[in-house]
C-alpha cells in the first residue's frame, strides 16, 4: 500500500513536470480553469439567489450537499478520473506497455498526464461548503461536525470505487466509455442536489443499486437534521464508510476479474 | 546444464473469435493463436524469433512476459510463472517494442531513466555507474536533456534500450527494434545489442522482420508458423538445410554460346555475362576449374542464396524445407 502511494507519488511528479515543458499551454489551461471555476461559482451564486428554497431546503442546505458532493467527486477526479481511458490504452495497445513495468496499471493509468490543474475543480466545491457550513441552521453536535468530514471521505472512496468499477468494466465492453461516463459524471449530478427533487421509485433505486445516496445525502440527513423521505432506518445515516468499503473492494474485485479476462483474451 | 531462462512446454494460447453469422447471432470460433510450442533458452543465448505476420510471435513474447496468460502448457521466465508473478517478472525482464516507446514522451529522456530507475528500485550508486556505460554506448550524451518528442527514431530507440536495461534485467526481450531505423542507427542497436550479450551475458530474444538483424546477431534461430514451431536450430545449420543452390557468374572475354558443363547449362546469357545455377551436389571448385580451362573466363562469383530466400520459402510453406531440415518434435 505504502508502495503504491510511493509509484503514485513519483509518476504524478513526472507528469506534473512533464506538463511544465509547455510552459505557454500550462498557464492558458490554468487560466481557463480559473474562468470554468468562476463561472460555476457564479451559477450556483445567481440560482440560489433566485430560488432560496428547493424541495423544502434552504439555500444554504442545498449547498451543503452540492459542496459536499462535489468535493468527494472532485477528489475523486483528482485520484482516479483518468481510469476510465483504460478502453483507448486497451484499444491502442499501451496498456501492454504498462503492464510490462513493475507498477500497477492502475496507478499508471490513474496518474495519465496528471497536472495540478485538476485541483481548480476543487476551488468552487470548497467555497460552497465553506459558505455553507458557516450559515447553515443547524443545532451543531461533536457528532454532526466530526460526520462532515467522515461524509466527504467516504463520498471520495465511493466515487472512487465507482471509477475503477467503471474503468474494469471497460475490459470487457471495450467501447462503453460513453455508459461509464453516465455512470460517474451522471451520478457528481444527481447527488448535488436533494433527493426528494427525485422520484420516489428511482431514489429507492439508487440508494439499493448505485450507493450513490450514501454519498451524501444520508449522513447530510444526519448532519441537517432531517427525517427521511424513504423511512430509512437511523442507521442508514451512519452506512456511508461501511458503503465506501463494500464499493471499493468491489472496484479491487472487478478490477482484478477484468485485468484477467484482459490477459487471457488479449482483446 | 544451467538453469533456462525461458523454458515453454506445449504451450497453447487460443482465443476465442466472435464473427456475426446472423441478425443476432454470433458464432463463436476458437483460433490457435499459439498452438503446442515447446523450447528452453539458456542463459546467455541470443535467439531470433521469427515467422511471417500473424504467425504467433506477438502472443508468444506477451505470454513470455506475462502481459497474457496461456491458455494450457506450462511456462517459466526467470524460474517464474509469467501470469501468475507479472509484477516481480517484471523487474528481472528488459522489454523493448519497436512500434512504441515506454519513455514519457514530453520528460527529457535524462528524467524519463531518471524515473525508470525509481519504479525499478535501483541503488542510485549503481544506477549513476549503469548510466554512464549505457550512455557511452549507445552514444545518449548529445540528446540526454532533449524531450523524447524531440527525438529521431533512432535516438528514442536507443533511448528504450537504455531504459530497458537500466534496472541489469536478465532477459531482454525484442519486439522488432531496428524498425524503421537507418542504416547507421541499425548497426549502432546491432553492435550494442552483441556486446550486450556478449559481455553482460544478458539473454536476449528478438523477433524482427529484418535479416540482417538474425545474421549479424543469432546463433539460433525459432522459426513460428501457423502457432507452431517450425524450425529451431543454428542459423547456420538452416541455410544448409535448404537445397541451397548458388549462382555462378561468369564474364567471358566475348560473347559466346550458353556454357554447357556436365549437365550445368548457362540458364541466362547477356552478351559476355552468363549465368550458372550449381546445385548443392556440384563442387564449385571442380566447376571453375573446368570453365577457365574451356573458356577464357574474364571473371568469376559465386553467390550463395541469401537467408531471406531461405525464409521465404518456408513462410511460403513450402514443406520441403521443413522435411530437409530439422524438424521440431510435435
Amino acid at each position: 500500500m505504502a508502495d503504491t502511494v510511493r509509484m503514485y507519488g513519483l509518476l504524478v511528479w513526472a507528469w506534473i513536470r512533464a506538463a511544465a515543458q509547455y510552459p505557454v499551454s500550462m498557464v492558458l489551461l490554468a487560466l481557463a480553469t480559473a474562468v470554468v471555476t468562476g463561472l460555476d461559482v457564479a451559477a450556483i451564486v445567481l440560482l440560489f439567489s433566485q430560488a432560496p428554497r428547493i424541495a423544502g431546503f434552504a439555500a444554504p442546505e442545498v449547498l451543503f450537499l452540492y459542496g459536499t458532493s462535489a468535493l468527494a467527486f472532485g477528489v475523486s477526479d483528482i485520484l482516479l478520473g483518468t481510469t476510465e481511458r483504460l478502453g483507448y490504452h486497451v484499444r491502442q495497445g499501451t496498456l501492454d506497455a504498462m503492464l510490462v513495468r513493475p507498477v500497477s496499471p492502475l496507478v499508471q493509468i490513474a496518474t495519465e498526464e496528471f497536472s495540478p490543474r485538476r485541483f481548480g475543480k476543487l476551488v468552487p466545491a470548497v467555497l460552497v461548503l465553506a459558505y455553507a457550513l458557516a450559515n447553515a441552521d443547524v443545532p451543531w453536535t461533536p457528532g454532526r461536525v466530526a460526520m462532515v468530514p467522515v461524509m466527504v471521505l467516504s463520498g471520495t472512496a465511493i466515487f472512487g470505487g465507482l471509477w475503477v468499477l467503471t474503468g474494469a468494466m471497460q475490459f470487457v465492453l471495450i467501447d462503453s466509455h460513453g455508459a461509464s461516463k453516465s455512470v460517474t459524471y451522471g451520478g457528481a449530478f444527481l447527488t448535488q442536489y436533494p433527493m426528494t427533487m427525485f422520484a420516489r421509485d428511482f431514489v429507492r433505486g439508487v440508494t439499493f443499486a448505485v450507493p450513490l445516496a450514501f454519498v451524501n445525502w444520508q449522513p447530510a440527513l444526519y448532519v441537517l437534521d432531517r427525517p427521511d423521505p424513504l423511512g430509512l432506518p437511523a442507521a442508514a445515516r451512519f452506512a456511508s464508510p461501511a458503503v465506501a468499503v463494500l464499493v471499493c473492494a468491489l472496484g479491487a474485485v472487478a478490477w482484478r476479474a477484468g485485468l484477467r479476462h484482459y490477459r487471457s483474451t488479449g482483446s | 546444464m544451467p538453469v533456462p531462462v525461458i523454458e515453454a512446454e506445449d504451450v497453447v494460447k487460443t482465443f476465442t473469435v466472435r464473427a456475426r453469422s446472423g441478425m443476432l447471432r454470433r458464432a463463436r470460433t476458437p483460433v490457435h493463436a499459439v498452438d503446442g510450442v515447446s523450447f528452453t533458452v539458456a542463459p546467455g543465448e541470443f535467439v531470433g524469433y521469427l515467422g511471417p505476420n500473424g504467425a504467433g510471435k506477438s502472443t508468444t513474447i506477451k505470454m513470455l512476459t506475462g502481459i497474457l496468460t496461456a491458455s494450457s502448457g506450462t511456462l517459466r521466465v526467470c524460474g517464474l510463472d509469467p501470469s501468475r508473478r507479472r509484477t516481480t517478472l517484471a523487474r528481472r525482464l528488459g522489454v523493448v517494442f519497436g512500434q512504441r516507446t515506454t519513455l514519457w514522451w514530453d520528460l527529457p529522456l535524462r528524467d524519463s531513466l531518471a524515473l525508470v530507475r525509481r519504479l525499478y528500485r535501483v541503488e542510485a550508486a549503481a544506477h549513476r555507474a549503469r548510466l554512464a556505460e549505457l550512455t557511452a554506448l549507445l552514444e545518449l550524451d548529445p540528446f540526454l536533456d532533449t524531450p523524447v518528442r524531440q527525438l529521431s527514431l533512432g535516438q528514442r530507440m536507443r533511448g528504450d534500450l537504455a531504459a530497458a536495461l537500466l534496472h541489469d534485467p536478465e532477459l531482454l526481450v525484442l519486439d522488432e527494434p531496428t524498425i524503421g531505423l537507418d542504416v547507421v542507427s541499425k548497426a549502432t542497436v546491432r553492435d550494442f545489442l552483441a556486446r550486450v550479450n556478449a559481455e553482460r551475458g544478458t539473454t536476449i530474444l528478438l523477433t524482427t522482420h529484418d535479416l540482417g538483424d538474425i545474421e549479424r546477431l543469432c546463433r539460433r534461430v525459432m522459426i513460428i508458423d501457423h502457432g507452431r514451431l517450425a524450425y529451431d536450430g543454428g542459423l547456420d545449420e538452416l541455410r544448409r538445410t535448404v537445397d541451397a543452390d548458388r549462382l555462378l557468374v561468369v564474364e567471358l572475354a566475348r560473347p559466346g554460346p550458353p556454357i554447357a558443363l556436365d549437365g550445368i547449362e548457362a540458364e541466362r546469357v547477356e552478351g559476355p555475362r552468363q549465368w550458372l545455377r550449381l546445385p548443392r551436389s556440384a563442387n564449385a571448385a571442380a566447376v571453375v576449374a573446368e570453365l577457365t580451362r574451356v573458356h577464357e573466363v574474364r571473371d568469376i562469383a559465386l553467390r550463395e542464396m541469401g537467408i531471406e530466400e531461405v525464409l521465404a520459402g518456408l513462410y511460403r510453406g513450402d514443406h520441403a524445407y521443413w522435411c530437409s531440415g530439422r524438424p521440431v518434435a510435435p
